[in-house]
């Protein structure tokens, strides 16, 4: 994967979801709080993809 | 099914708002009576007689030394909502008593509990503290929306909608070319949106509030608490120009742009919005320039919601839309409402 620059991080939590528009593409990269990364098109699936941790992570 | 989190808190009203007069505002459907008492309590109750229902904030009812008496037959309340007189008998029945909300000011801001009262806990109020501190200047106002509260919440969480909506205000190519990063935390409640503009046009809010001329820094940084309260910190700065690692920031202007998104009813909603600054505090005509402009921008945001209401409610239910990159903090905010809401219908009932 590339990486994402000024990937920032604004909240503290244990268990945040992070997702990052990467900058130059279309793509969205989601970042679990379990560190899984996976990129999507389509904002929809991301959440589906998040929110079933651990499966798939 | 409502749509409208039970169990939640609420801005009901600014704190100017409420003094000694009757104040009435109905709040996620449920019709409330304000007032503030001699000793500079608010408080809230229904607003509604016990007795036959009659609106305890419609003339003839009236305040007289902190207790409301009825206009219809003379039913009278002390500001606990206990029934102190009932007309032609002695005898006060035990149900003659308007059942308080639970209430908190602060911030500027007179915030009700709606659901169980039991479950109210006033420490999970989100606060918006430069409201009402004096190293802000903040220009306030509240406009009626004729639509449902959740498309205000999808407004607000994605800004790139300013660069059509409010081309010439606060809108700029850049704001929709911008990528965003999205952040969701379930614990503590918040989706956080950020999206920083490092190199932008300056808006005509900006350049004539700040003075700041052409290509500017613009940080805008979404901080929503569902259900109700919304915070845009928003970031004015020469280009290049970035915080200290000790969090000092001198050479930025800071606008603290608050909403508080609260249901009136199921397709009605109050829309009450601050903008406080750190910059140009005494200076009138800034504070003047700013309510005018936003509340400009609030309006053309509300009469856009009016239409989209009326074209929703018209369709049948599971309407089709689509959702792209920009609505990642949107469908983030939607997902933990439907989450406070399923929470309401799973929690046991403790009274």
């Amino acid at each position: 994967m590339n990486d994402v620059p000024a990937r920032r991080s604004m909240l503290p939590g244990d268990r945040v979801y992070r997702i990052h528009w990467v900058p130059g593409t279309d793509r969205l990269r989601a970042v679990c709080h379990c560190s899984a990364e996976h990129d999507f098109d389509d904002p929809v699936e991301l959440w589906v993809w998040l929110l079933a941790h651990p499966a798939g992570h | 099914m409502s749509s409208i989190p039970r169990d939640q808190w609420y801005v009901a009203a600014y704190s100017s708002e409420i003094g000694p007069e009757l104040f009435s505002r109905t709040i996620c459907g449920e019709p409330i009576l304000f007032w503030r008492t001699r000793g500079g309590r608010v408080t809230a109750v229904p607003d509604r007689c016990v007795h036959r229902r009659f609106p305890l904030s419609q003339p003839p009812s009236r305040l007289v030394d902190d207790q409301v008496v009825c206009g219809y037959h003379g039913f009278t309340y002390g500001a606990d909502g206990k029934c102190v007189f009932v007309p032609g008998q002695g005898r006060i029945p035990r149900t003659a008593r308007l059942v308080p909300y639970p209430l908190a000011e602060q911030d500027s801001l007179v915030w009700v509990f709606i659901g169980d009262p039991a479950r109210a806990d006033a420490s999970r109020i989100p606060r918006a503290p430069y409201l009402d501190s004096p190293e802000y200047a903040t220009v306030a106002g509240m406009e009626p929306l004729r639509a449902r509260f959740s498309l205000l919440v999808d407004n607000l969480l994605d800004l790139s909608h300013e660069t059509y909506l409010h081309g010439g205000y606060i809108g700029t190519p850049e704001v929709a070319a911008t990528p965003i990063t999205t952040e969701v935390d379930d614990e503590a409640g918040i989706v956080y949106v950020s999206r920083h503009m490092d190199d932008a046009e300056c808006p005509p809010f900006y350049a004539k509030s700040t003075g700041l001329q052409g290509r500017i820094a613009r940080w805008q940084d979404i901080e929503y608490t569902p259900p109700c309260l919304y915070k845009l910190h928003s970031r004015i700065a020469p280009i290049g120009s970035a915080p200290n690692p000790d969090g000092t920031d001198p050479d930025a202007f800071h606008v603290e742009v608050v909403y508080a998104i609260t249901p009136e009813t199921e397709d009605s909603t109050h829309d009450f919005w601050a903008v406080a600054r750190d910059f140009a505090l005494g200076d009138v005509a800034v504070s003047e320039f700013i309510a005018e402009n936003n509340r400009t921008v609030v309006l053309q945001d509300v009469e856009a919601l009016n239409v989209l209401e009326q074209v929703i409610s018209a369709e049948p239910e599971g309407y089709q839309e689509l959702s792209v990159n920009i609505d990642t903090g949107g469908l983030a905010a939607r997902r933990m409402l439907q989450r406070q809401l399923r929470s309401q219908q799973m929690a046991p009932a403790t009274s």
